[in-house]
């Protein structure tokens, strides 16, 4: 306005000089609208990149079923055999929170405290499965009292309590097997009981939701493959990571040929703590944790095992020891090799060649604190490298290496273009994809944050704003699971991790442990099925 | 009104000074009224110092949030394209300047940090200098609004 007022009224007074001046900076806002409409086409080309290019389905987590199969229908009375720290978070993945659990967390909650609010809103996004828990079974008094405790008056994702006076406590399986009001049970003891409990659940006709690792040796294996496929019951195995959305999307990504050609997939565990390494028999002051010959049926609790003096650090920490878990292998691998499995669907490893040690923590154990295995499989032309420590937590990720990008895989993904990659080297040369940062990224970053963004951007970024912008509910993957597990029980169909997946899974870990421990190269006779 | 004297290196480094801060206002605020999801909700929940309690009522308010957002998208294009051109400069600055300390102690450093220091602080004390050594009657539109207020006079 000033500019035009000054222009029309009085120009003849006014030098040239002084309009020369006077507009100088004009030009400047030319060169603004250039500089801004090239940033944002290239910004633009740079999105179109993460999904139409990459012919990648919408961002949105894929959409939970609305209406909850498992309230409806007949009503399924589960027992559960182990109520250790498992044993309860399975408890709650059905539906039942300790009472007194939810009270701290609604305390905490209501004291502004952000973790208890994000669990306790984990759990109220749960659904409510219609099932009851008449049946408990522990070897340990303390653990089965809260265990009943869970299942008559523990809280419901709806915030209720619950009234269920028919929870009954067995002292052995077989008698909570026996009990024909049960239909399902979970199993959730030490791995070394696993393969026998769930023979033995089976052949009663109960469905089994089982922990892993399923099976100690290859026998046992064959046994319970073939129990389970001889009945009709349902079988889910604990690998409950089939229902994180992130693995969905990698194996689109690997369905997509986005990475190229893979040959290489590293994975590892990384922990640095005497917990971590199942050295778990004293509580946060030394002292010893609870549990006596008179509390605890130890006879029962070894079971076919060898006979030793009751210890409780067998009891607490016993995967350390290979007479009751596959070391490694069953409690770690297992989740990866499952979690690789359905991105890459490659079935049984050919070979496994693994090695380690006990090399830092020097109390009784058989279990590796530094262990590696490799794994190849010549037919789809890959390497598995797993590697773990437990004397140092640095994380190493998961990593799927292909010859044009490699993708990142933990709770979210990204996947970053390799500077020499063929398919992306015209898009990489125009600047589309630059190879220092994720190209992709899931769950998707909805603010761009790029050089000259504002201090309040920065902000944004810094303080993890961003993360709680991201779309969709957060649920617990383990409850997802046991849905699953439920719905079919009720409608039909097939579970996640069934049978065939589960032996898949459990032959790799058991080749894994078996050439530890024979230090020697195994390998998978896909005409015999067996390990050689 | 005289135009301020200064020597020629002076005047060169505000002028590029101004331009410059005019330039990084005009880029957020055109950068947001072009982001249709834009909204400063999660920067006024996150206040922490001064003034916190107003900005939580701010991000709160779905109406009072519009109303904020609106002010400061088109307060950072104002503010902008007046630095650039050099259009009421001298206010632009005041208020570029009140802006930041908005920003400032909305969430300052220290109180996560250790430094009291951070890029909003160098920004609002350029937008004071800017305030006190003006340019834009030596190269700028207020020029010719000086010249034409002159000729009436």
């Amino acid at each position: 306005m000033a500019d035009k007022e000054s222009k029309e009224g009085q120009k003849n007074q006014i030098s040239r000089r002084e309009v020369f001046k006077g507009l100088a900076a004009v030009p400047l806002l030319g060169v603004f609208s250039y500089d801004f409409w090239r940033r944002k086409t290239l910004e633009k080309a740079k999105r179109k990149i993460t999904q139409l290019d990459l012919g990648l389905t919408s961002d949105a987590p894929s959409v939970l079923p609305s209406t909850s199969l498992g309230s409806s229908g007949k009503l399924v009375r589960i027992g559960i055999i182990g109520v250790g720290a498992r044993g309860t978070a399975l408890l709650k993945a059905a539906g039942f929170m300790q009472a007194e659990v939810y009270k701290e967390l609604f305390d905490d909650s209501n004291n502004d405290d952000k973790r208890a609010k994000s669990k306790l809103e984990t759990y109220y996004n749960q659904y409510v499965l219609n099932v009851q828990v008449v049946g408990i079974c522990d070897v340990f008094d303390a653990r089965a009292e809260k265990g009943i405790q869970i299942a008559s008056n523990g809280i419901q994702p709806n915030g209720e309590a619950v009234d269920n006076k028919n929870v009954k406590r067995y002292r052995r399986y077989q008698d909570l097997l026996a009990n024909p009001d049960i239909d399902a049970v979970i199993i959730a003891t030490p791995d070394f009981h696993h393969a026998q409990m769930t023979i033995d659940a089976v052949n009663s006709g109960k469905h089994v939701y089982c922990e892993k690792a399923m099976t100690m040796t290859e026998e046992e294996l064959n046994n319970v493959y073939q129990a389970v496929k001889k009945s009709g019951v349902v079988f889910q195995l604990g690998h409950q990571n089939s229902k994180n959305e992130t693995f969905k999307r990698a194996k689109e990504i690997i369905d997509k040929n986005i990475l190229g050609k893979v040959t290489l997939i590293e994975t590892s565990t990384n922990r640095n703590s005497k917990s971590g390494a199942w050295i778990r028999h004293l509580d946060g002051n030394g002292n010893p944790k609870p549990g006596t010959p008179d509390s605890i049926d130890w006879e029962q609790w070894l079971g076919s095992t060898p006979k030793v003096p009751f210890d409780l650090e067998r009891y607490y920490g016993w995967p350390r020891w290979f007479a009751y878990d596959t070391g490694l292998a069953g409690q770690l691998f297992s989740h990866e090799i499952d979690a690789l499995n359905q991105v890459m669907g490659f079935g049984i490893p050919k070979s496994a060649t693994s090695s380690g040690g006990v090399y830092f923590y020097k109390e009784d154990r058989d279990m590796p604190d530094t262990f590696q295995s490799v794994l190849e499989f010549p037919d789809r032309e890959f390497t598995m490298l797993y590697t773990a420590s437990l004397a140092n937590s640095r994380s190493r990720g998961r990593v799927f290496m292909g010859h044009d990008a490699s993708m990142i895989v933990g709770s979210g993904l990204e996947v970053i273009a390799n500077g020499d990659s063929t398919q992306y080297r015209s898009k990489i040369k125009n600047g589309l994809i630059d190879t220092n940062v994720p190209f992709y990224t899931y769950p998707t970053n909805p603010v761009e944050i790029d050089g000259i963004s504002s201090a309040t951007e920065k902000y944004y970024a810094e303080r993890g704003l961003i993360d709680t912008k991201v779309q969709g509910k957060s649920m617990d993957i383990t409850h997802l699971h046991m849905k699953e597990w439920v719905d079919v029980i009720r409608n039909g169909g097939t579970t996640g991790c069934n049978i065939e997946k589960a032996f898949e899974d459990t032959v790799a870990v058991l080749m894994v442990h078996k050439s530890y421990v024979e230090n020697r190269k195994v390998e998978w006779d896909h005409i015999q099925r067996k390990i050689v | 009104m005289k135009s301020e004297k200064y020597i020629k290196i002076q005047t060169i480094v505000l002028i590029l000074l101004r331009l410059v801060i005019g330039y990084h206002f005009l880029y957020e605020g055109v950068d947001k009224l072009l982001s249709p999801n834009w909204t400063s909700a999660g920067f006024l929940a996150q206040a922490n110092w001064l003034f916190s309690d107003m900005f939580h009522f701010i991000a709160d308010s779905p109406s009072l949030l519009t109303v904020v957002d609106f002010i400061n998208i088109w307060g950072q294009i104002l503010i902008g394209v007046g630095l650039i051109l050099g259009l009421f400069s001298i206010w632009a600055a005041w208020a570029g300047a009140l802006l930041i300390f908005l920003y400032y102690v909305a969430i300052p450093p220290f109180v996560d940090g250790f430094t009291f220091i951070d890029k909003n602080l160098f920004e609002l004390f350029a937008l004071l200098v800017l305030a006190v050594f003006p340019s834009s009657r030596i190269i700028g539109i207020d020029l010719l609004i000086n010249a034409t207020k002159k000729q009436k006079s």
